[in-house]
């Protein structure tokens, strides 16, 4: 994500025919950057302050569609969900990233083959994912019934079908699909230490422990902003996933806000709530990317 | 694949992750094979290896099975008489609604989709990065950033102009719509791609070419794209798992007879008609995600240095 890195060849004439050819091929991007991506994320912006249902209409109305989304209890389940499983995931994907990345990096045997392994799920789509777990935590067939027949009859796991805990099952899947990514990511920050710094920190008596916590994270700083950005603005977009595993289901107790906005614009023709529902989205992303961004390449005096 | 079966978690090895567990000095020290240190690393990278695998397993496992067989054993068993039938069904006969031509229909649709897609999409970010990297225009950076932030902008924010733009231009809902679309939210992560590709090319290459007299396109097509392959191939596994595994997409701009695998196995599997057959299900789940998993396999490294760049589209 080096952006803002300059490229080799900036001192050629610009005029502006001289580069015509470069203007020419450049305008797929101009497009999508100005039209699909600006535009239509302006348009969207604009048009949730309208009254619009089945079809787009430019007849205003303030802050209605904001007041009736958040006063809706599906849109609320839904920011729920999306908080616990943002928050757990982050944190866990982050801790056992990490954790499994450290493992890998003590110069182990067959590191390639763990790794494989590791790294496998992610290359499968959401869709699969969902439905193998759905499989794995049916109640009648995976493993509360697995558990059961070795003799704990009183055993209970169905997470699916439990309006409390639905959250946790898609969790338990997002996890399985995600966590090999932040291990390779974090792999790949433990790999940038210089070896030297182990020495010293071996020099000095410090154990393993203390310097993975002391000196290795705080100099793979960049590494987990970077994961974290990568992980929450994946978290925002949760869909596939629940509506493979549970559709949103028991009732609307695994909704979240991406399913919220699909349903509204394509199922119920209520696009006012579907804008709305979206520019919040948008709104949270915003949050995470501003600072980041800011950070990033607005503080150059880092470097 | 073929080693799922001889990982069992060795028994009684039940140890919590934790950073505590690597303990001891690091890098080469006396080579000794079992130490308490190694067990305990080995046996917890196993445990979570099992973990992986165990949803793989299991998907094999009852997609090889016979209903009866599914209703009396444990899903982890494997199968007592390996059965075929389930594969042949999900792939030739299995029902979406009143359709029941089976998944080779989303299959296909599959592949028309990703394959211009895939095409489409790298041709135009090739030379994309390339004009950003060596021919850099005015607003060039801008347009870029533009790009960049608009990969992390939540799709559902996109979603209904493009549905407006595609109905302009007549394709909504057909198969080119969908390829447009693909195209489209692919820029962002594949033109930094190259463009951080071509960035890290000798200038004096590019110098050299100039003063022979080569122009845009001769530099481009003579020495870039030849030097680059490797970085081809990257995008081309970023966009073929990524393209072959998406569902939004596919199922707003697409309609019932052009849906691609993942829309129609989700149909398929989540139909609440008629009595569920877990094992076709877990075979057409399977075929799904034997195309990504292939990329994935054989592509080995090349995979691990594309999601870094790929991961930005989540």
């Amino acid at each position: 994500m080096t952006t803002t890195s300059t490229p080799a060849a900036t001192q050629r004439p610009i005029r502006l025919f001289r580069n015509k050819a470069a203007k020419i091929a450049a305008i797929p991007m101009i497009l999508t950057a100005l039209v699909v991506f600006m535009g239509g994320t302006i348009w969207t912006v604009v048009f949730s302050f309208t009254k619009s249902k089945l079809l787009p209409k430019a007849n205003f109305i303030g802050l209605d569609q904001y007041e009736r989304l958040w006063s809706s209890s599906k849109w609320l389940i839904a920011i729920e969900n999306l908080v616990i499983f943002g928050l757990c995931s982050l944190v866990f994907s982050l801790v056992i990233g990490f954790v499994l990345a450290a493992l890998l990096d003590q110069k182990i045997r067959f590191e390639n083959t763990f790794r494989t392994i590791m790294l496998y799920p992610f290359a499968l789509s959401f869709i699969v994912t969902g439905l193998v777990w759905q499989w794995i935590l049916n109640p009648d067939f995976g493993i509360q019934n697995v558990v059961r027949s070795l003799g704990w009859e009183s055993f209970s796991f169905d997470p699916l079908n439990n309006q409390e805990i639905v959250i946790y099952g898609i969790l338990i899947a997002g996890l399985w699909q995600g966590t090999g990514l932040v291990m390779c990511l974090m792999l790949a920050g433990l790999r940038g230490i210089d070896e030297d710094i182990w020495k010293a920190a071996r020099v000095d008596g410090i154990p393993a422990w203390k310097t993975y916590i002391f000196i290795v994270i705080p100099m793979m700083r960049p590494v987990f902003v970077t994961t974290l950005v990568i992980i929450a603005s994946g978290i925002v977009r949760l869909y596939d996933l629940v509506v493979a595993q549970t559709s949103g289901g028991p009732g609307i107790a695994s909704e979240v806000p991406a399913k919220y906005v699909y349903d509204a614009m394509f199922l119920s023709q209520n696009l006012g709530q579907g804008f709305a529902g979206s520019t919040m989205m948008l709104l949270a992303v915003l949050i995470v990317l501003i600072p980041w961004a800011y950070m990033e390449f607005g503080g150059r005096q880092r470097d | 694949m073929t080693d799922v079966t001889t990982l069992d978690a060795p028994a009684g090895t039940r140890t919590a992750a934790s950073p505590g567990l690597v303990d001891g000095p690091r890098g080469a020290k006396p080579k000794r094979a079992i130490s308490p240190r190694n067990i305990m690393i080995y046996g917890t990278l196993l445990l979570v290896s099992v973990y992986y695998l165990l949803p793989l397993y299991v998907m094999i496992v009852t997609s090889l099975k016979g209903m009866p067989e599914i209703r009396l054993g444990n899903i982890f068993a494997p199968p007592v008489e390996v059965t075929f039938e389930p594969w042949v069904k999900a792939w030739a006969t299995a029902c979406t609604g009143l359709n029941c031509e089976g998944l080779s229909r989303g299959f296909w649709n599959s592949v028309r989709i990703t394959v211009p897609s895939v095409v489409l999409s790298i041709a135009i970010a090739s030379v994309n990065g390339y004009a950003l990297a060596n021919w850099r225009f005015k607003g060039a950076d801008v347009f870029f950033t533009i790009l960049i932030f608009g990969a992390f902008i939540p799709y559902q924010v996109m979603l209904y102009p493009i549905v407006i733009l595609l109905r302009e231009l007549g394709i909504y809902g057909t198969l080119w719509g969908l390829i447009l679309v693909h195209t489209i939210f692919g820029m962002p992560i594949l033109t930094l791609l190259f463009r951080n590709y071509f960035t890290s090319v000798p200038e004096e290459l590019f110098k050299a070419a100039r003063v022979d007299g080569a122009g845009f396109w001769g530099i481009y097509f003579k020495i870039m794209l030849p030097m680059s392959l490797p970085i081809f191939v990257v995008a081309m596994i970023i966009q073929i798992t990524g393209v072959w595994n998406d569902f939004l997409f596919g199922v707003v701009y697409t309609k019932p007879d052009v849906y691609p695998m993942t829309v129609q196995l989700n149909n398929i599997v989540n139909s609440v008609q008629g009595v569920k057959e877990y094992n076709v299900n877990m075979a057409a789940t399977i075929i799904t995600g034997l195309v990504p998993l292939i990329v994935y396999f054989v592509s080995g490294k090349l995979f691990v240095r594309g999601i870094a760049a790929g991961a930005v589209k989540g």
